[in-house]
């Protein structure tokens, strides 16, 4: 089968120093013009029917990559099964809702206290679920995800099932308001954001937290006994993962306005893994592919409106059995090694 | 915070949720079989839990000549009626189950991929099924015929036994036994352990891997559906969304009592139904899932491999 991956990589590889930051300049300049794609001829294609294209591109486009990179780093990075990461996301929101509702407080000044109170809860819930092995670590997740949303919904606090509403927008930076229909300049927020995780993970990746993370993923008892300290590394995973949901919540709370607990499902941590799995688990472009056509297929296909959860279903059960892997898998080298170990 | 239920409701709310803990273990044990013999959570089985729902609707409405209108049965009819909404459930879950498996994992399993490719292709066929039935019924619920009028046997120290409630008790201890029976000394059922201790072995000996896989889906299939018929027996009425909530609990039961264990799913199905009768009655039906999570966590905190342990020691993720 045709790997993309590797062409891609040899090709990086070649490059000098110059000729990368030409490549990555210019990308980032095409994806920053993404919201006016469709007003070209050119990329009309991409406008969605019914919804508007620019606000499809920041929810849920653009709030899915971010979230599918941090999930990427508990699920694909260090193998650790969470299928309760909205509960991360709505810890966000809710620090937003709450606090921009009843304090001064502009988002800029709660995203970072929102960051922190996803860490808190991420590392509160991994003390004890990170002991666990695999299957009992994702239903404990769940369980936390599912217990977020009932304790939102019952609380008068959060507003109960009324959620929070009139939750301020940001104030303008650098003379760029935001307003609720300034799609763009939330695509432009996110995308920083998206930037400054992929510039993290990689980071991460070469350094020791990475490597102990794939000695982790490839084999616990291994790692454990090369010195790996797991709990350690393993809580640092999966707070990082939680800190990026949560600051997506923030600024989700912040563009919407409004949050209610039927936002925060159990759908939603499953449509994340879903874009993680599907682009290529560990391999942060594919992550970022799979996120961008999960989240955007179904906007896409919504002139078909009452099938086009079906469709979604079945294209992602076709493409999961004839691209296992997902769309990008990670390294080849690795998965030789694999199978000759099995 | 409502503590005096627990002197004047004791032995009503332990009935109820005995009942409810039996629906509880049917459906895991669609869970705990698959896991037992692949090591994968089987997904799907919460949609299998609705169509299941859906399935006895159907088998009950054929049935009656005039469902909406009908008054309840009586007799050998009633008996009858049951029977056949409950065969009718079970083997289309069963069928079902063998379905699922052949769509989503069969092709993984021969690629002999990672765990979280199946994981995501069940997720895939649960969608669909859940919306295949969302478009079909336009998301409304359904109603079932009210087949079984639900007269009392009469009280036991508060407890009232309900004809229905002691159906569940007394036909899920039934098929547990059977199961149970089943598992432990046909030549089937050995053929499954043997599976579950070992893939590559059970393949050495001779044992048809794939029949064997497909036998497992279809006996957690039977199962299930036969939950799926209690359930609408009890509520009468059925919805789309019905499966998330089921599946969600039976699979926690599952895990309770050491998934990929048959007693375990047992007794931690009944746990969890008796826990959330007296958590809703105490502290409110809406906590009852946080209750159940919570003492889930304490659970695997102090054993981590569940109360009763897995069946097989050396499950490596």
């Amino acid at each position: 089968m045709l790997n993309i991956r590797d062409k891609g990589a040899s090709i990086w590889e070649k490059w000098n120093r110059p000729q990368r930051v030409t490549f990555a300049l210019v990308m980032i300049f095409f994806v920053a013009l993404l919201p006016y794609a469709g007003e070209f001829p050119l990329t009309s294609f991409l406008n969605t029917p019914i919804t508007s294209y620019q606000a499809t591109l920041v929810y849920p486009v653009a709030m899915f990559v971010l979230m599918a990179l941090g999930l990427n780093i508990v699920v694909g990075k260090s193998g650790l099964l969470d299928l309760g990461y909205v509960a991360f996301f709505a810890i966000g929101a809710y620090t937003m809702g709450i606090l921009g509702t009843t304090t001064g407080l502009n988002t800029w000044e709660i995203l970072p206290i929102g960051i922190a109170l996803a860490m808190l809860s991420g590392l509160l819930l991994g003390l004890p679920a990170l002991r666990l092995r695999g299957d009992y670590l994702a239903i404990v997740t769940l369980g936390f995800g599912e217990i977020v949303r009932i304790i939102a919904l019952n609380l008068t606090q959060t507003g109960g099932p009324n959620g929070v509403v009139g939750i301020p927008n940001p104030p303008s930076i650098f003379g760029q308001n935001f307003a609720l229909d300034d799609h763009a300049a939330y695509f432009w927020v996110i995308f920083v954001m998206i930037m400054l995780v992929i510039w993290m993970v990689r980071r991460f990746t070469v350094r020791r937290p990475g490597r102990a993370w794939e000695a982790i993923r490839q084999d616990e008892d291994v790692a454990a006994l090369m010195g790996v300290n797991l709990l350690v590394y393993k809580l640092w995973s999966f707070s990082i993962g939680a800190a990026i949901g949560g600051a997506a919540g923030v600024i989700y709370a912040s563009k919407v306005m409004f949050i209610a607990p039927d936002m925060f499902t159990f759908n939603v941590s499953v449509l994340i893994l879903a874009c993680v799995v599907f682009g290529g688990m560990g391999n942060m472009w594919g992550v970022i592919l799979g996120a961008s056509i999960l989240a955007y297929l179904p906007e896409r296909i919504r002139f078909i409106s009452n099938s086009r959860q079906l469709v979604f279903g079945l294209v992602l059960l076709v493409i999961m059995n004839v691209r296992p892997d997902g769309l990008l898998p990670r390294k080849k080298r690795e998965k030789i090694k694999q199978k000759e170990a099995k | 915070m409502n503590f005096s239920v627990l002197t004047t409701q004791f032995w009503s709310l332990c009935i109820q949720g005995i009942a409810l803990g039996f629906i509880y273990v049917l459906i895991s044990l669609g869970y705990t079989m698959v896991y037992g013999v692949l090591r994968l959570i089987n997904f799907a089985n919460s949609e299998v839990v609705m169509v299941g729902t859906f399935a006895t609707v159907v088998a009950q409405v054929a049935i009656l000549k005039n469902p909406a209108t009908s008054d309840p049965l009586h007799g050998t009819r009633l008996v009858l009626t049951l029977l056949f909404a409950l065969l009718f459930s079970a083997l289309a879950c069963g069928l079902l189950g063998v379905l699922v498996e052949l769509v989503a994992y069969r092709r993984l399993r021969a690629l002999g991929t990672n765990r979280l490719a199946s994981l995501i292709s069940a997720i895939a066929v649960s969608i669909v099924l859940s919306e295949a039935v969302r478009i079909y019924t336009h998301s409304a619920p359904v109603t079932s015929p009210r087949l079984l009028e639900k007269w009392s046997f009469g009280e036991i120290a508060g407890a009232n036994f309900r004809v229905d409630t002691v159906m569940i008790i007394v036909s899920g201890g039934i098929i547990f036994f059977a199961l149970d029976r089943f598992v432990n000394k046909s030549r089937l059922g050995k053929a499954i352990r043997a599976v579950s201790m070992s893939e590559e072995n059970s393949k050495l000996m001779g044992i048809n891997l794939n029949r064997v896989v497909s036998l497992t889906f279809f006996i957690g299939g039977l199962t299930t559906g036969a939950a799926a018929f209690f359930y609408t027996t009890v509520y009468e009425t059925t919805q789309f969304n019905v499966g998330f909530n089921l599946g969600l609990a039976a699979f926690t039961a599952a895990v309770l009592g050491g998934i990929g264990n048959l007693r375990g799913a047992f007794y931690g199905g009944l746990f969890l139904g008796v826990l959330e009768q007296f958590s809703s009655a105490i502290l409110g039906s809406q906590w009852k899932s946080v209750t159940v999570f919570l003492v889930l966590v304490l659970v695997l905190l102090i054993k981590p491999s569940g109360i009763f342990g897995e069946a097989v020691q050396q499950t490596r993720t």
